[in-house]
């Protein structure tokens, strides 16, 4: 069972859709017991950092994701909001996040070279990928995909990186450390190629 | 580089697709989840229904529809039409819609602008506005003044001020459509779009006109629009948007190419 984890915010049934449609079985839950359990566990999202790690600390989970699911090496993909509170802290809020990636989350800057930039990112972006790795077989590089963002991560050690994007800065766009994979961009409203990376990481295998 | 958004535009009643499209084999061009999923598969890049059902009663249909399309595509799409409050935009996000599309009753009540910002996030709010060119005077400086109930009253809001209090209020997009070419296929309103899109920092959809591939490129390059709606163009079959895609490729736009298709789950 694929555990996506409820922690109060939007667009969690957005990805129960789109596994559902690729054929993967799926349950929106915010007890602890069942997402420790789970085969692969999912925390997708829109949100601020600040509430989302609020919420997630008032439900229980903070510790559950960093001990019992990310340390314990079950698959664990994060979306949107979800790479962000991956890290150490996030200008958004200020807020102290899992930290179980080393390093920080920032804002884009408003203006570039004198030209303002439109924050947040709305819209479907190229992604490059910078090494290969499972959870983008079969999609082309430089694909786009779709970015709804004002913040980015910064990974302290630039190995996690397996893709990047340009939105005035470059920044990391997909990270990936052992079984723990999230991306910056929304696979499940990418399309056809954002579908496939869903699927992809449906099969990583534990 | 983020490319381009092309955003076909299906007008939606009783539950029914309306505008009589006609160009389609083996599709039912009057079921609003075949016409989506079709124009997925072809590559549009976001997608926007406007319920323009008569009826109060008749609403929950819409939410239907909405439930339904969320199941067959995986882009953002947005819904508008007869949103007046928080609860009839909780009702469309609830059902699947990335984003809720607020027009009129923006205009008789701006603060549903930041309760939807508050409630959902900017970038779930698109403030829609229809504008005709009044001319210029001193209450309405860039000439182009807000309409509302489908054009028959005239606000006195200028548009260009309208796009700025609404993204103050909080609005994630501006979808800013002309009255005066709406049908035409004439082409965008260059010079509405532009304006809009200088006096704002937040993204800004041109609306009204397009009637050739062409139209889009002014919208994008003249006008500095990052996305652009598309109805008869592409729903009478003379430009598929693969073809509108590659024209516009073709010219230095950035596009988002169409998708291979994935495979379903069983």
């Amino acid at each position: 069972m694929i555990a996506i984890v409820d922690y109060r915010a939007g667009n969690l049934t957005s990805v129960a859709r789109a596994l559902e449609y690729l054929g993967h079985r799926c349950e929106i839950t915010d007890r602890p017991e069942r997402i420790a359990s789970a085969e692969r566990v999912i925390l997708p999202g829109v949100g601020a950092a600040g509430a989302t790690m609020d919420n997630l600390r008032a439900l229980g989970l903070d510790r559950i994701l960093r001990e019992e699911v990310i340390a314990k090496g079950t698959p664990f993909l994060g979306i949107c909001i979800g790479i962000q509170i991956l890290l150490d802290r996030s200008e958004e809020d200020d807020a102290r996040c899992l930290g179980v990636i080393a390093g920080h989350v920032a804002r884009f800057p408003n203006q570039l070279g004198g030209r303002p930039l439109k924050v947040p990112q709305i819209g479907w972006n190229r992604v490059h990928q910078v090494k290969s790795h499972p959870l983008f077989a079969e999609v082309p590089d430089n694909t786009h995909f779709y970015f709804v963002n004002s913040y980015y991560p910064i990974p302290a050690d630039s190995a996690v990186a397996i893709a990047t994007c340009e939105y005035g800065v470059s920044f990391t766009a997909a990270i990936a450390r052992g079984n723990l994979v999230a991306t910056q961009f929304h696979l499940e409203k990418s399309g056809p190629a954002g579908l496939r990376l869903l699927d992809n990481f449906c099969r990583l295998v534990n | 580089m983020l490319s381009k958004r092309i955003i076909p535009c299906l007008d939606v009643r009783d539950g029914s697709v309306t505008k009589g499209i006609t160009f389609l084999n083996n599709v039912d061009v009057g079921d609003p989840v075949a016409m989506a999923r079709h124009y997925y598969e072809q590559g549009a890049d976001e997608l926007v229904f406007y319920d323009i059902t008569a009826s109060n009663e008749r609403r929950g249909i819409m939410i239907d529809v909405v439930r339904a399309v969320a199941r067959e595509i995986f882009i953002p799409f947005s819904v508008g039409g007869g949103l007046r409050n928080l609860d009839d935009m909780r009702a469309v996000l609830m059902a699947g819609a990335e984003k809720v599309s607020i027009d009129s009753g923006a205009v008789r009540d701006p603060s549903i602008i930041s309760a939807g910002a508050k409630a959902f996030g900017s970038q779930c709010i698109v403030l829609s506005m229809q504008v005709k060119r009044t001319g210029a005077r001193p209450s309405l400086p860039s000439g182009f003044e807000v309409v509302i109930d489908g054009g028959r009253l005239f606000t006195g809001k200028d548009a260009v001020e309208w796009a700025r209090e609404g993204q103050r209020r909080g609005a994630g997009e501006l979808c800013v459509n002309s009255i005066d070419r709406d049908g035409t296929n004439l082409g965008y309103d260059l010079e509405l779009t532009g304006k809009v899109s200088r006096a704002v920092s937040i993204p800004v959809i041109a609306s009204g006109g397009a009637g050739e591939p062409e139209h889009l490129r002014e919208a994008f390059v003249i006008a500095e629009a990052d996305a652009a709606i598309v109805a008869s163009i592409v729903h009478y079959g003379k430009y598929p948007i693969p073809a509108i895609k590659r024209y516009l490729a073709e010219r230095g736009v950035e596009m988002r190419e169409p998708p291979r298709l994935e495979r379903r789950g069983s």
